[in-house]
């Protein structure tokens, strides 16, 4: 069951209605993603190769030409951000992904969008950290991506995908945030999900996109537009950090996606996104088999986070257990949430992935620990 | 007897490009007569109407306040990216990056290099007056040898801080560089010069695929610790003597007709 606090919800997917009639694909995820920002309309595509998301790239050198839209494999993820800069600055839709290094290197150019109020999708495909790290696959750049990458005051919409499938409709809903808010919009996903095959129905929604606000292509009847972030009055700069605190405001009354399994009856609530979201829902219908009544909350958008839909969870569960691919992040955001409900994490890192079992176990510890509780 | 009676012709005024407005800038600066000249140039090719800016970081970076077309802001260095994305997404667009040496000749070296290498189709106005001016006179990678700054305290020492980058001259190299070229405001020929340079640029863009660029020698009379008359002389003597002026290059060969614009 998949829930929004979003007044102003997306559409359906058009033709949805169709979509048992369209036979599965087996699809990589790095290829899925780039395919979806196709068929979402993409004009402009810039990255670097990093592995593990270099597939994405590599679809998009041969697509994009063959479609006449823009593929240019960047000097650096420095160069690629800024093109995608310069491109969304005339009202192009533009997607750039990397991995976490090659994220670290786009803060720059994340500040400077979110400044400057350009709608572009960033696609993170994370490995292991911190430094140069692993390859495999990780969710240690929570932080960085909920709590805004760059300098300044700023927030950027972050989506979640827990499938390949739902990787495909998140490209498609990225889009459409980003030209709604005028804002950079990330999705987070990680090794796994860009290296792994799974099915994805072919049937993609173009989002819609109307750059007419903002965009500069010559000032060719119009008073001529400035892009910019920078604002050296302090009366100037302060009404513009009040403007856009207001617009993430508005994106967080609006945009919360999260999606509860089992939760109707659980006593212990697994609270977990992407990857560590798969393997928890094996470890929730294990522990339903031996008679421990577990559920899930994925957050589907990691910012804004689901702290509501977590405190009312947390007013009915005995205790909360946080699975992440890292040393817990999001755990910070469940336990502000949480209130003072116990709070327990079983997480991995360096390209370790938690087993079904070890988070069986952590759950099992958590209902031992908080039986006063029932 | 006839009279002759004589018509005013007005052979000097401001460009309908260039804003009414005074400039930020100090005494004796450069940008202002660069400015000028980018804005005589896009009047006289009728370039207004298409054309689409890139500030980049540095006192310059205001440009946008006094030339009248659509722009973007840029980060520090990365204009030439930023100018990639803007005039891939818009082929039909005149784009113009303005950069000073901190921006273009040290953080932004792999921004520049790679813009000339892949020949993206877009003018650089490169403004190189050896000094970080807006953060208060620090050494840049153009100051010359010898020269104090606020950072080269007892002068720019080799052996400490290296040598003076002649990077339009490293640009020039590139195959993808249609047109390369070094001027200076020193005096009004060499500003005449540097527009005849400009034009070329401006035209090398709009007739031929690859990256344009003039590098103008400049001043910075309150970071170099001179009056505005001294510190035009110093362009002159002192500061082409590092970077002499010329044209580096010039691979525009006038295509028949010339197609597009002008």
């Amino acid at each position: 069951m998949t829930q929004s606090a979003s007044a102003t919800a997306l559409a359906m997917p058009a033709g949805a209605e169709h979509r048992r009639e369209v036979r599965p694909v087996l699809m990589k995820g790095n290829e899925a993603m780039a395919e979806a920002a196709i068929q979402a309309g993409c004009d402009a595509y810039f990255g670097y190769p990093i592995t593990p998301q270099a597939e994405l790239l590599e679809h998009m050198a041969r697509r994009m030409p063959e479609l006449g839209r823009v593929f240019v494999q960047a000097e650096s993820e420095l160069g690629a951000i800024n093109m995608g800069l310069g491109a969304a600055a005339t009202g192009a839709k533009v997607l750039v992904s990397s991995s976490s290094p090659g994220i670290s290197l786009m803060a720059e150019a994340m500040s400077y969008l979110a400044g400057s109020e350009l709608p572009l999708v960033l696609i993170n495909v994370m490995r292991g950290g911190p430094g140069l790290g692993s390859i495999g696959p990780s969710q240690s750049d929570y932080f960085q991506a909920t709590r805004g990458h760059g300098h300044g005051d700023y927030r950027v919409p972050v989506l979640a995908p827990a499938s390949i499938a739902e990787a495909v409709e998140l490209v498609a809903d990225a889009f459409e945030l980003a030209a709604r808010y005028r804002t950079p919009v990330m999705l987070l996903a990680d090794g796994i999900q860009g290296q792994a095959m799974e099915p994805v129905v072919p049937v993609y929604r173009l989002p819609s996109w109307d750059a007419a606000a903002w965009e500069l292509g010559g000032a060719n009847g119009r008073a001529p537009r400035v892009v910019r972030s920078l604002h050296l009055s302090p009366e100037d700069l302060e009404a513009h950090n009040r403007h856009l605190q207001a617009k993430f405001a508005d994106i967080a009354a609006r945009e919360v996606r999260w999606a509860e399994e089992e939760l109707e009856d659980a006593e212990v609530a697994i609270v977990a996104y992407g990857t560590a979201a798969r393997v928890a829902r094996t470890a929730v219908a294990r522990g339903r088999a031996r008679g421990l009544r577990l559920g899930l909350l994925r957050p589907t958008t990691l910012w804004p986070f689901p702290a509501e839909p977590v405190r009312r969870l947390a007013e009915r569960v005995r205790a909360i257990v946080v699975v992440e691919l890292s040393a817990g992040q999001m755990i910070d955001d469940v336990r502000l949430a949480a209130d003072r409900t116990p709070v327990f994490f079983h997480g991995r890192m360096g390209g370790m992935v938690p087993t079904p079992g070890a988070i069986l176990d952590c759950a099992r510890t958590a209902w031992a620990l908080t039986e006063a509780r029932r | 007897m006839t009279t002759a009676i004589v018509q005013p012709r007005v052979i000097y005024q401001r460009p309908s490009v260039l804003t009414d407005r005074p400039t930020h800038y100090c005494p004796g600066c450069g940008h202002g007569i660069v400015h000028r000249l980018i804005a005589e140039l896009i009047d006289e090719m009728g370039l207004a109407s298409r054309t689409i800016g890139v500030a980049s970081v540095g006192c310059s970076v205001f440009a946008y306040d006094y030339l009248a077309v659509d722009f973007v802001e840029s980060p520090h260095g990365r204009a030439p990216a930023v100018a990639t994305g803007v005039r891939r997404a818009r082929p039909e667009a005149f784009v113009f990056t303005y950069q000073g040496d901190g921006d273009l000749a040290a953080i932004g070296t792999a921004e520049i290099v790679h813009a000339a290498a892949r020949g993206e189709r877009i003018t650089v106005v490169f403004v190189n007056n050896g000094i970080y001016g807006m953060t208060g006179g620090q050494m840049a990678p153009t100051t010359l040898l010898g020269q104090r700054t606020t950072s080269s305290p007892t002068g720019r020492d080799p052996g400490l801080a290296g040598y003076p980058i002649p990077i339009t001259e490293m640009l020039a190299l590139l195959p993808g560089v249609t047109y390369a070229a070094r001027g200076s405001i020193a005096d009004p020929g060499e500003i005449g010069r540097t527009k005849a340079m400009l034009r070329r640029a401006f035209e090398a863009q709009v007739w031929v695929p690859g990256l344009s660029i003039v590098e103008v020698l400049s001043t910075c009379p309150v970071g170099w610790g001179m009056t505005a008359s001294e510190a035009m002389r110093h362009v002159g003597d002192a500061v082409v003597a590092t970077y002499p002026l010329g044209v580096l290059v010039d691979r525009v060969a006038e295509p028949a007709g010339r197609a597009e614009g002008t």
